[in-house]
């Protein structure tokens, strides 16, 4: 999730408001999908993230692309206008009670670890998850086309001048962002309801996450993420109540110890 | 000041119409939306002299509205403090609050800025979730009734919006004092040119904390006409939704003008209203993220902001 915000911030410095909507969208996705095409949820895996992508596809194409040279808010209050829209329409396509998804018989139940039991469906979104992070960092820091996007973030002229379309990047990269998250959507779909709302819980968290990982930097919002799912884990345990500004703590923190972010560099925060 | 319609001949008809709309609104909807559209005007006021003024974006302004709404609701209704103290301890409330949130959050620009305060606002959102036995959860906090102040009861709806217009007048006064002050200059200064700001010798860290406390406590005092006048405050206060919203109305109607603020609250909450009671009901949100996302994609300027372009643009080929 934060991996997708950080891909789309990097290199397009516009920040997706929407991501949350997307994520919601992905698992809306494969709930329709089993509900109406009996779509099992491995296909949803797939399915989802090219459904919503393609949609991300169209939404840069359209609009987001006229939104680059401005400052960079504009795409935060474009993208936050376009949450309204699509949650509401969500909720009048779906209703605002949400649906529950069912992972698939082969995931559910426990694994015993040796040391402990853990749910098998957990340990296979952590497995998924590491293969996406895996994945994603292949192909950014070890192909040409990652090269390129690289490229095009640091010196966006340059590259251009080089006869690549810097244009289509940004759009490949903007649907990349937005599959990761309907990605994330399936993924989370069998731990909690689908519904409308589910992105907005998220969003928050994962801005969190990327302010004290730092933006655009991949292995930062990745070691973050992993960090504070840990210390969630942990503090359901020990503060239950207030788990869910821990945080929002973290980041106060990381802000007033060092102000770009874990793993950002400071002239990146600018 | 070249950019705010204060001072021009178009300016001052577009204050007159402000002023007999806001005098009439009690006849022309009904009184506590009045009171609602007057209290999110000053918001946006508030909100813009932070946006329109300094530069700064703050996603987390529902933080004081909704922070300062429920400090005098609760005081009101459980410690049964007369409204005028009550009014004061919520702006303390609200000042304090800006002044953390404003120490962390000028740390960082930008976009950066609008998360954290987006995060820092969340934060008390789940404090005002958990703490169920003072902000009564999902309920809210409810008032019998809204006391009185130096004797007059406050129950007339039509009487009390008077009151609200007149503090949210003295709101927007002090709005346009401070922009047009020396440190207004200060603060325009930064945003046009941060760099040459901090080179021409001035704190900018001070001068953005305190516009940030300014704005801050004036969207407080805005939250607490909002709460008080509907007897209610609740979790919505504090949604980043409503921090949202604030966004929205300021862009609507122009930042940076003034007047922009006012008449985008204005249209907003009575759209909003309208909306809503039409066939469409309760999916006011697609409309209003329709019409704010074609603001933002081709009106960047706000309504009042573009009848100023045109303006110009006027002046300038005749």
């Amino acid at each position: 999730m934060a991996l997708g915000l950080s891909v789309i911030f990097g290199m397009l410095r516009i920040v997706n408001f929407a991501h949350g909507a997307m994520f919601m969208l992905g698992a809306f996705v494969a709930y329709y999908g089993a509900q109406l095409f009996h779509l099992p949820f491995y296909w949803a895996l797939v399915v989802a993230p090219v459904v919503v992508g393609l949609f991300g596809l169209v939404l840069e194409v359209f609009f987001l692309r006229r939104l680059y040279g401005l400052d960079p808010l504009y795409g935060l209050l474009f993208t936050f206008a376009l949450v309204l829209i699509i949650e509401d329409s969500m909720r009048l396509a779906a209703g605002a009670l949400g649906s529950p998804y069912a992972a698939p018989p082969s995931l559910s139940g426990a694994t015993n670890l040796g040391f402990s039991l853990f749910p098998t469906y957990r340990l296979f979104v952590i497995g998924v998850a590491i293969v996406v992070c895996i994945v994603v960092w292949f192909v950014l820091e070890r192909t040409p086309v990652g090269a390129r996007i690289r490229a095009a973030t640091e010196a966006p002229v340059l590259v251009r001048a080089l006869g690549i379309d810097t244009q289509r990047l940004v759009s490949i990269t903007f649907a990349a962002g937005v599959a990761l998250a309907a990605l994330a959507g399936v993924l989370a779909a069998p731990n909690q309801n689908v519904e409308p709302t589910m992105g907005d819980k998220i969003i928050i968290n994962t801005f969190a996450i990327v302010v004290i990982g730092g933006l655009g930097s991949i292995g930062g919002s990745v070691v973050t993420g992993f960090g504070l799912g840990l210390l969630q884990t942990l503090g359901a345990v020990l503060f239950p109540a207030f788990n869910d500004t821990l945080i929002f703590l973290v980041m106060i923190i990381v802000l007033l110890i060092r102000p770009s972010g874990l793993f950002g560099t400071p002239a990146s925060a600018k | 000041m070249t950019s705010t319609l204060l001072g021009s001949r178009r300016g001052a008809i577009v204050a007159v119409v402000i002023v007999l709309i806001a005098l009439a609104l009690p006849k022309l909807v009904y009184p506590v939306l009045a009171i609602d559209i007057v209290a999110y005007a000053l918001f946006a006021v508030a909100f813009d002299l932070l946006l329109g003024f300094t530069g700064l974006l703050s996603f987390g302004h529902a933080i004081f509205w909704g922070g300062a709404g429920y400090v005098s609701t609760i005081l009101i209704a459980k410690a049964h403090l007369p409204f005028p103290l009550a009014v004061l301890a919520a702006l303390v409330y609200a000042a304090l609050l800006a002044l953390i949130v404003g120490a962390i959050a000028i740390r960082r620009q930008g976009i950066y800025f609008a998360m954290i305060t987006l995060a820092l606002a969340q934060l008390q959102y789940f404090f005002a979730y958990q703490l169920g036995e003072w902000t009564g959860g999902e309920n809210g906090v409810q008032l019998s009734g809204r006391g009185t102040l130096f004797g007059i009861p406050l129950e007339n709806d039509v009487a009390f919006y008077y009151a609200v217009l007149a503090v949210a007048a003295l709101g927007t006064y002090l709005v346009v004092r401070i922009v047009r002050s020396p440190f207004g200059a200060v603060l325009n200064a930064m945003r046009e040119n941060e760099q040459r700001a901090v080179a021409l010798g001035f704190r900018v860290d001070r001068y953005k904390l305190v516009a940030f406390v300014l704005s801050g406590t004036l969207a407080g005092l805005a939250g607490v006409l909002f709460a008080v006048g509907n007897r209610l405050s609740g979790l919505d206060g504090v949604d980043w939704h409503t921090s949202g919203k604030v966004v929205m109305m300021s862009i609507l109607g122009g930042i940076g003008t003034i007047f922009g603020p006012i008449v985008g609250a204005g249209m907003f909450e009575s759209l909003d209203y309208f909306v809503s009671k039409t066939a469409i009901g309760d999916k006011t949100n697609i409309v209003m993220g329709t019409i704010f996302a074609l603001c933002v994609l081709l009106f960047r300027r706000g309504i009042v902001g573009e009848l100023l372009a045109l303006r110009s643009k006027r002046s300038e080929t005749g």
